[in-house]
């Protein structure tokens, strides 16, 4: 589990980057849409499905290695 | 400056640069219903979204005016101010004009020191005098974000004030500064970027758009922009729809910056290219463009180079000069008659 709330960008996907380095499968919580959009970007050019559920003002991202 | 005391300009910044630039379709709301007066002497205004006022007063001399300010985007002061000037020049350049009058906008913390207040003002004077322009004031307000820039005067002649709305059918499309700028400095707020592409960046934004501007002029140019805040597609969009023209953008001509390439794979994209991509992008038809190059392509580009459409005849001839004096000549397109769809194609 990533916590990046509370971080501008880029920064979320970098810890998303770092985390995912050792990991097929990750959630990870942002609370903005540039952090989602860029979290997605990285899924989906290494091989990781992505799912994006709003959770109040915040974002659950699901990421999964095929 | 001791190393104690020197602080990371950017990590003040909420944005980068030109990233921080309020999306064009939040602008044309904010600004719509506010009535707007007219001048037969206002050849340029801001019911078009050009990139400075240009008002006439005589046959030989107009005014150009402009004003551009951003939080910081290089972590060094010095280079912060220059990149600012660099920057809000730039739009008199892009009207074909000449810098001649600026005044500086400044915000900063009560608790930054003076020597870095002063560092950022030297790099604005020192870019401006470069210009050959001077600084003849300003005016400063407390503020827990810094931000720095400048209104900036010039002058043109009436005749050959250069708009993003005259692009014509047939004419060549050319750009003078490498693309990804924007990439690189928000990969730069993480310190993913090396020594020697950070100079090369900083380079690229303190590099004044004088000499595309002073050899264009001598061409028969129809249109012109400088690409920034908005990015390259974002600024070509508004010269498309000014000129009422439809641009093919040959994709294999634009001189992508390698790492910024890289960087738009990791994610690492700033959130001025989401708005700006939610902006622009109905009126795009990508083809088959990788979504890295689009990123790079809708990427907000801080100081960025000169967008020019010139006449067929003369563009070999620009495009030859143009390679003598900027850091980056590139053929990137054409313009053709609009045929009604949309108004950008990757090609």
């Amino acid at each position: 589990m990533v916590d990046a709330r509370g971080y501008s960008c880029p920064v979320p996907v970098i810890m998303v980057q770092k985390a995912a380095k050792n990991n097929n499968e990750l959630t990870v919580m942002v609370d903005n849409r540039c952090a989602v959009d860029n979290v997605t970007r990285f899924a989906e050019n290494n091989g990781f499905s992505v799912t994006v559920t709003p959770e109040g003002d915040d974002f659950r991202l699901e990421l999964k290695k095929d | 400056m001791s190393r104690e005391k020197e602080v990371k300009l950017t990590k003040l910044a909420k944005c980068a640069g030109c990233g921080a630039k309020v999306g064009a379709g939040v602008l044309a709301q904010l600004l719509e219903g506010i009535r707007v007066h007219h001048d037969p002497n206002l050849l340029v205004g801001f019911d078009r979204s050009d990139d400075a006022s240009v008002y006439k007063i005589s046959d030989e001399l107009a005014l150009v005016q402009t004003v551009d300010f951003f939080p910081p985007i290089a972590d060094d002061p010095y280079t912060f101010g220059a990149i600012a000037a660099t920057n809000a020049l730039s739009d008199v350049y892009a009207m074909g004009g000449e810098p001649k009058l600026a005044l500086n906008i400044m915000a900063v913390p009560e608790s930054m020191d003076k020597e870095t207040v002063h560092q950022i003002l030297r790099g604005g004077y020192d870019k401006v005098y470069e210009a050959g322009a001077l600084i003849t004031g300003g005016h400063s307000i407390l503020d827990d974000e810094p931000k720095y820039g400048l209104a900036v005067t010039g002058f043109v002649h009436p005749d050959r004030v250069l708009t993003n709305a005259g692009a014509k059918d047939g004419d060549v499309l050319l750009f003078t500064k490498p693309v990804g700028i924007g990439v690189l400095t928000s990969a730069m707020k993480v310190d993913l970027v090396d020594e020697e592409t950070k100079a090369f960046a900083n380079r690229m934004m303190t590099t004044l758009n004088k000499s595309a501007r002073d050899a264009m002029v001598k061409y028969e140019v129809h249109a012109c922009t400088d690409v920034t805040g908005f990015g390259m597609l974002g600024h070509l969009l508004e010269m498309a729809q000014g000129s009422d023209v439809e641009i093919h953008l040959d994709v294999s001509g634009v001189d992508f910056i390698p790492a910024a390439l890289e960087f738009a794979k990791m994610g690492v994209l700033p959130a001025g290219m989401y708005r700006n991509r939610a902006f622009a992008e109905a009126y795009v038809d990508c083809g088959k463009a990788d979504t890295a190059v689009q990123d790079l392509l809708f990427d907000p580009q801080t100081a960025g180079g000169l967008a020019i459409a010139v006449a067929p005849a003369d563009a070999p001839a620009l495009l030859d000069e143009l390679k003598t004096c900027v850091p980056s000549a590139q053929r990137i397109g054409t313009v053709r008659a609009y045929g009604g769809g949309k108004r950008i194609f990757l090609e």
